[in-house]
C-alpha cells in the first residue's frame, strides 16, 4: 500500500503470528471462532439443551412448582399413560390441533398462491398491493387482532350484521362449539400475506420462455399452470408448507384470546399449546405438561421428517437451482 | 380488458382482507350505544373518550404498559442483533473445529417449537430468582442475549456468506486479526442484515404473548398484550369501545414500522426464506 509520495520506510519486523506459520494461524482461528460463538454456545447449553433434559426428567415425575425439584416423585410412565388413556381433554387438544393444521394450512397456502398468481400478472401498483396484503401477517399474531376477531364474530358482531343484510340470522360464531374452530382458522388464513410474498418471489423466477413455448404448442391456461407453474414453484410450495405446518401446530395467542383462555366452548378451540399452558401454569401440573411437551416435540419432528421425505416425490428442483 | 377484471378482483379481495382493521379503527371511535346500533363504518359521532377510558381503565395506566413493552422490545432488539451477529460471524466466516457440527445443531434448533422448553426454562429462571424478581423481564431478555433466536443467526450467516472472501483475505495479509476483520470489514457490510434482524425482533417481541403471559404476574409489570387480555374478562358492553381503542393503539408501533420499512420487510422474508 505504499504510494509514490510516501517516503520509503524500513520494513516492519515480521509479525509474530506470520512467523509462527500456518499451524499458528489455524489455532488462532479456533480460539476466535469459539470466542465469537460463546454467547450462542452458552445459550444452547443453558437455555435449550439442559432445559430439554430437565423437561425429559420432569415428564417422569409429579413435579409442581409448589414443591422443590428434589421433592418431586418419580412416577415412571404414569404421565404418558394418563395422557393417552385417561385424559379426554388431551385427545380433544390433539384433534383440534390436527384439524387446525390440516385444514387451515392448505387453505392459507391456496389463498396465498391464488392472490400471488393474480398479482404476478399485474403490472401497476404491485408493490402497494403486495404490502397491503402482507399487513395482516405482521399484525395478525397479536392479542389486539385476536380481540377484534372475537368481537367481529360475536352474536352482535360485524359478521352477523353483514349476514343480516341477506336476511341470514347468524350464530354467535366464537361461542358455537362447531363454528369456533373455523373462526380461529379464518384468522390464520387471513394472514396469507407472508407465504404470498414468498410465492411471488418464486413466480418471478419461472422463465417466461416456458410459457411462450407452451402457448405455441397450444397449451391453455390450466395446463400451463399445472405443468409449468406448479412444478417450477414446487420448492417454494414445499418451503411454505413446512413453515406453515409447523407454525400451525403452535398457534396459541388466537386460541387463548378467542376462548378467554379456556379452549372452549367445550374444548373446541383447545389447541395443544393452550392445553399445555393450562396444565402447566393454571393447574400447575408441570410433570404432566412436560410429558405433553415431549410428545409434541416428537410428533412435530416426525411430521417435519415425513414432509421432507415426501418432498422427494413432488418437489422439482431445476438445474439452475442445483448448481 | 382482462387485466381490468383482474385488478377489480384484487381490489375486492383486498377490501375484504383489510375490513377487520378498518372496522377496528371505526369502532374505536364509536360510543357504547353506537357500537351496538350502528353497523356502518363511519361513526355518527366521534367519541375520543374511548381512548382516555381505556388508558385509565385499570389500576395501572396504559402508559406504563407501553413503556414496559417498549423496554422489553428495545432490549430484545439489542440482544438479538449483537448476539446473533457474533454467532453468525463465527459460523459464516471463521474456520474452527466442529463448526459443521454446531451449525447442524443451530439449524436443528430453528425447527424446535419454543413451547416445548417453556416449563423447564420457567423452573430454571424461577430458581435463579428471576421470575417476579427486581427486574421481572430477565427471563424474557436473557435468552435473546444468548443468540437463541436461530432464525436470525441463520439469516445473518446467509448474508455474510455473500460478502466477498477477498476482503477478509486482503485484511489477513495486512495482518488483521479475526476481531479487526469483524470490526472493520464484516460489521459495516452487514448493516442490511442487522436492520432486518432489528425490525423483525421488534415486531415479533411487540406482538409476543405466550412468554410474557407466563413470566409477568404483577399488574405494574404487564406489557401491552398481557394488559389487553384484562379486557376479555370484563365483557360488559361499555368496555368494548375502550378495548378497541387500546387494541388500536397497541398496533400503531408495528404499523409505523410497516409504513417505514415496508419494502425491506418484504425483501427480508424473501432473502431469508428463499436462499436457504
Amino acid at each position: 500500500m505504499t504510494t509514490a509520495s510516501t517516503p520509503v520506510r524500513p520494513a516492519p519486523p515480521v509479525p509474530a503470528e506470520a512467523a509462527r506459520g500456518r499451524g499458528g494461524r489455524r489455532r488462532r482461528d479456533n480460539l476466535s471462532g469459539y470466542l465469537f460463538l460463546s454467547p450462542w454456545l452458552l445459550g444452547l447449553l443453558g437455555i435449550t439443551a439442559i432445559p430439554m433434559l430437565i423437561s425429559l426428567y420432569l415428564s417422569f415425575t409429579d413435579y409442581s412448582p409448589l414443591i422443590s425439584l428434589g421433592e418431586a416423585n418419580w412416577v415412571g410412565l404414569d404421565n404418558y399413560r394418563r395422557m393417552f388413556t385417561a385424559d379426554p381433554s388431551y385427545w380433544h387438544a390433539v384433534r383440534v390441533t390436527v384439524i387446525f393444521a390440516v385444514v387451515a394450512t392448505p387453505l392459507k397456502l391456496a389463498a396465498a398462491l391464488g392472490v400471488a398468481l393474480l398479482l404476478n400478472r399485474t403490472l401497476r401498483g404491485i408493490s402497494l398491493f403486495r404490502g397491503l396484503f402482507y399487513l395482516p401477517s405482521l399484525l395478525g399474531g397479536s392479542v389486539a387482532v385476536a380481540i377484534v376477531w372475537r368481537s367481529m364474530f360475536n352474536r352482535e358482531g360485524a359478521f352477523n350484521s353483514f349476514l343480516g343484510w341477506f336476511g341470514i340470522h347468524g350464530t354467535p360464531w366464537v361461542n358455537d362449539p362447531f363454528w369456533a374452530l373455523p373462526t380461529l382458522m379464518l384468522l390464520a388464513i387471513w394472514q396469507f400475506g407472508a407465504p404470498m410474498v414468498i410465492f411471488l418471489a418464486g413466480l418471478k423466477q419461472v422463465p417466461g420462455e416456458l410459457y411462450e413455448a407452451a402457448s405455441v404448442d397450444g397449451a391453455g391456461a390450466w395446463r400451463q399452470f399445472r405443468h409449468i407453474t406448479l412444478p417450477m414453484l414446487s420448492p417454494v410450495i414445499f418451503f411454505n408448507l413446512v413453515l406453515e405446518t409447523i407454525h400451525g401446530f403452535q398457534g396459541f395467542t388466537a386460541a387463548f384470546v378467542l376462548s378467554g383462555g379456556t379452549g372452549g366452548p367445550v374444548d373446541s378451540t383447545l389447541m395443544y399449546t393452550l392445553d399445555l399452558y393450562i396444565k402447566g401454569f393454571t393447574q400447575l401440573d408441570m410433570g404432566y405438561a412436560s410429558a405433553m411437551a415431549w410428545v409434541f416435540l416428537v410428533v412435530v419432528g416426525l411430521i417435519t421428517a415425513v414432509l421432507f421425505s415426501t418432498g422427494r416425490f413432488w418437489v422439482h428442483y431445476s438445474d439452475a437451482e442445483e448448481r | 380488458m382482462r387485466s381490468r377484471v383482474r385488478l377489480l378482483v384484487l381490489v375486492v379481495i383486498l377490501a375484504v382482507v383489510l375490513y377487520p382493521l378498518v372496522w377496528m379503527v371505526a369502532t374505536s371511535f364509536k360510543s357504547p350505544s353506537e357500537i351496538a346500533s350502528n353497523i356502518g363504518l363511519i361513526p355518527r359521532e366521534f367519541t375520543p373518550g374511548n381512548f382516555s377510558d381505556g388508558w385509565h381503565k385499570f389500576d395501572v395506566g396504559f402508559g406504563r404498559f407501553f413503556v414496559n413493552s417498549a423496554l422489553v422490545a428495545g432490549l430484545t432488539v439489542v440482544g438479538n442483533t449483537v448476539s446473533c451477529l457474533l454467532a453468525a460471524y463465527a459460523f459464516g466466516r471463521l474456520r474452527f473445529r466442529l463448526r459443521g457440527f454446531w451449525f447442524a445443531i443451530m439449524i436443528g434448533t430453528l425447527l424446535l417449537p419454543g413451547h416445548v422448553l417453556i416449563i423447564p426454562q420457567y423452573i430454571l429462571f424461577r430458581n435463579l430468582g428471576w421470575v417476579g424478581g427486581g427486574f421481572p423481564y430477565l427471563p424474557l431478555l436473557v435468552p435473546h442475549f444468548l443468540a437463541t433466536e436461530a432464525f436470525f443467526v441463520f439469516l445473518m450467516v446467509q448474508f455474510m456468506r455473500g460478502i466477498p472472501r477477498e476482503l477478509d483475505e486482503a485484511a489477513v495479509i495486512d495482518g488483521a486479526s479475526a476481531f479487526s476483520i469483524f470490526r472493520h470489514v464484516i460489521l459495516p457490510l452487514s448493516r442490511p442484515a442487522l436492520v432486518t434482524t432489528a425490525i423483525f425482533s421488534f415486531i415479533w417481541t411487540w406482538n409476543d404473548f405466550f412468554r410474557q403471559l407466563v413470566y409477568l404476574s404483577e399488574l405494574r409489570d404487564y406489557t401491552v398484550p398481557v394488559a389487553l387480555t384484562l379486557f376479555i374478562d370484563s365483557t360488559s358492553e361499555s368496555s368494548v369501545g375502550p378495548m378497541f381503542a387500546m387494541s388500536l393503539l397497541s398496533l400503531i408501533p408495528v404499523f409505523l414500522f410497516f409504513v417505514a420499512f415496508q419494502k425491506m420487510l418484504v425483501e427480508g422474508i424473501n432473502t431469508s426464506g428463499l436462499k436457504g
